[in-house]
């Protein structure tokens, strides 16, 4: 479930990382607001609770596999929304650190699948109206397994969303959908019965834990803020994405114009490009260096350079690739790679030596 | 049960290499965060099919591990772990998009094998780069930098709590495994009714010791807030570090380096 660096782009990873960085700041502030520093070290240990929790494995019956505990539902539950989406906000960059789960400019996506979801959407609006004030065991079971399927279910369709708008993964949208919304119905119902039978196992022990918890942060406050910053986020998300979607644009030219703040946006392409045929000219010390000539001339003056920066508009500029250029690529890619072992092995040596 | 030890010793050897005093853990935590950051913007703004292009990023990982005396073969472990999410969406790609793309003499390539070992060198290097961000700064002095970024105090706070207490939570999950898996005779299957007993006592003794911490920190004066005791300074080297590597990865980005090296030699040798 934990989205990799690898197959986002710049532009997603970037919105969803604002969308949780506003989520987290909103957060902070909601629950600076009813300021009980008791929540300060439950939160922590309770976060260290998930994942020493993970770690113990249940046999699923009939199956021969194992499932644990995923964590955000039991975690709203405890705690109330605003501090469990921080704890699983903290938790995932972790698990991005340290096992190297989800990368971090994935971090803002999977903090968003697996934290506003379960935390924000299917807590407060599914598990908080089936279970009520007055919790029973069957309505405890009942809110936690709906919560958890349909918490999971949002979740996997954040993933692939995601996946879809970075636009690295060929699945199509639907073979793609069909292959997670499954898998998660699943995990899905297994978190479900376990959060729903931690929870009621808390609560015949402890009642007040668990009846007490959840109508204390998020007693009067009206989620109404929070949805008109989402669906003001989702216009922009959406507007920025579509522009993506329909021209291509380079991720880095994008990102610098992002950073010098720039606003022609629609004349970048000409410009970079013009720039990069500049930059190409002076320094093409090698003018004709494939073995055969490109099919298109246009393409062969543009040059490597310009050829990069076009190919996400028009890819189908990529098979005039010949075996020339091939040939020159891989012994480029050998040498560079050799170039950074020895590098890494003789510095290595050398601090090895300096310091013993 | 030897997953818990394992994945405890983990962080453990993790916190431990970040404890060593080399050029690069002497960096600021704040340039070093910041150009884990270009860098990985960089590598993935990359287009899906670009191969080679990716290649010289490699020397950021590299150089990095050599300076900060972090053990490769460690890390690659650590990568291999946490590659099958990348490699079951990207394997589909070959599948899909069979449209021959390059020609190796009489071989021709797809697309979506091209698109899918992209793919996976991305993985690669995104990883890497934020193993290395911790190994070669640790958490704490992650966390500082974060707070000094702007990030919210709650939040940086929460951080702090959750990586001290996971060592002691993960501590007692193993001795409550433990202690029933000597009962059982190494019974094979947890089944589910004792596991979610398990977990609820691992909860309610969680609550117990948060009770206990709480009462310990206001007995000691805490008033919401940790204060991190370390000033932060920038020297001239952490910029002349963020700036320089930055400067790179531009350069990177916008020149295929192997391409213009490969093209070089087949000249020479024509």
């Amino acid at each position: 479930m934990h989205m990799a660096d690898a197959l986002i782009s710049p532009a997603v990873g970037g919105a969803m990382w604002a969308a949780t960085a506003g989520l987290t700041i909103y957060s902070a502030k909601k629950l600076k607001e009813n300021v009980d520093e008791h929540i300060v070290p439950l939160m922590g240990v309770l976060g260290a609770f998930i994942f020493a929790a993970q770690m113990i494995n249940f046999t699923i019956p009939a199956t021969g596999s194992s499932g644990h505990l995923g964590g955000g539902m039991i975690l709203a539950i405890l705690l109330g929304p605003y501090a469990a989406f921080l704890v699983m906000a903290s938790v995932l960059t972790i698990q991005a650190l340290f096992f190297a789960d989800g990368g971090l400019l994935a971090l803002g996506c999977n903090i968003f699948n697996l934290g506003f979801f379960p935390c924000f959407i299917a807590y407060s609006f599914i598990y908080k109206k089936i279970v009520g004030e007055q919790p029973t065991r069957g309505r405890i079971l009942l809110g936690a397994m709906v919560a958890a399927i349909l918490g999971l279910q949002m979740g996997a369709l954040g993933v692939v969303l995601e996946t879809l708008f970075s636009g690295n993964s060929e699945l199509p949208f639907s073979t793609f959908l069909l292959l997670m919304l499954p898998i998660h119905l699943g995990i899905g119902i297994i978190e479900g019965l376990v959060t729903a039978a931690v929870v009621t196992f808390v609560w015949k022990a402890h009642p007040e834990i668990v009846t007490l918890a959840p109508s204390s942060p998020a007693k009067a406050h009206s989620h109404k803020p929070l949805l008109i910053g989402l669906a003001l986020f989702a216009v922009v998300a959406g507007g920025m994405l579509s522009w993506f979607a329909s021209t291509h644009p380079d991720g880095l030219e994008w990102s610098i114009k992002g950073v010098s703040g720039k606003e022609e946006l629609d004349a970048p392409q000409e410009g970079v490009h013009g720039a990069m045929a500049w930059i190409q000219e002076k320094l093409a010390f090698l003018p004709d260096y494939d073995f055969k000539k490109p099919e298109e001339a246009k393409e062969g003056m543009a040059g490597k350079e310009g050829e990069k920066a076009s190919k996400g508009k028009e890819e189908e500029s990529w098979p005039a690739v010949s075996a020339g250029k091939s040939l020159a690529g891989i012994l480029g890619a050998a040498l560079t790679l050799l170039m950074a072992g020895a590098i890494g092995f003789g510095l290595r040596r050398y601090y090895s030596h300096s310091k013993g | 049960m030897g997953h818990i030890e394992s994945s405890l010793l983990n962080i453990g050897y993790l916190e431990t290499l970040s404890y060593q005093q080399t050029p690069l853990h002497r960096l600021d935590p704040r340039v070093k965060l910041l150009t884990t950051l270009v860098f990985i913007v960089a590598v993935v703004s990359f287009g899906k099919y670009e191969i080679t292009g990716l290649l010289p990023f490699i020397f950021y990982p590299v150089v990095l591990m050599a300076v900060g005396n972090l053990p490769p073969g460690y890390l690659a472990k650590k990568i291999l772990l946490a590659a099958p999410f990348a490699f079951f969406i990207g394997i589909f790609n070959p599948l899909l998009d069979r449209a021959v793309l390059v020609h190796l003499g009489p071989i021709g390539i797809s697309g979506g094998w091209v698109s899918f070992v992209s793919i996976m060198i991305r993985f690669t290097l995104t990883v890497s780069a934020a193993l290395i961000l911790i190994a070669g700064t640790g958490l704490n002095a992650v966390c500082l930098a974060l707070e000094k970024m702007g990030a919210p105090r709650s939040f940086v706070t929460q951080l702090l709590f959750l990586y001290r207490y996971i060592f002691v939570l993960t501590d007692e999950a193993l001795r409550l495994a433990r202690a029933r898996a000597l009962r059982s005779f190494q019974g094979r299957g947890m089944g589910f009714k004792v596991f979610s007993s398990m977990i609820g006592q691992l909860l309610l003794r969680t609550l117990d010791r948060a009770r206990r911490i709480h009462l310990a920190m206001l007995s000691r004066g805490f008033d919401g807030k940790i204060h991190l005791l370390r000033p932060l300074h920038l020297h001239g080297r952490d910029v002349a570090f963020f700036l320089g590597w930055s400067g790179l990865f531009v350069l990177m980005r916008w020149f295929n380096i192997p391409h213009l090296l490969g093209n070089t030699i087949t000249e020479l040798f024509r």
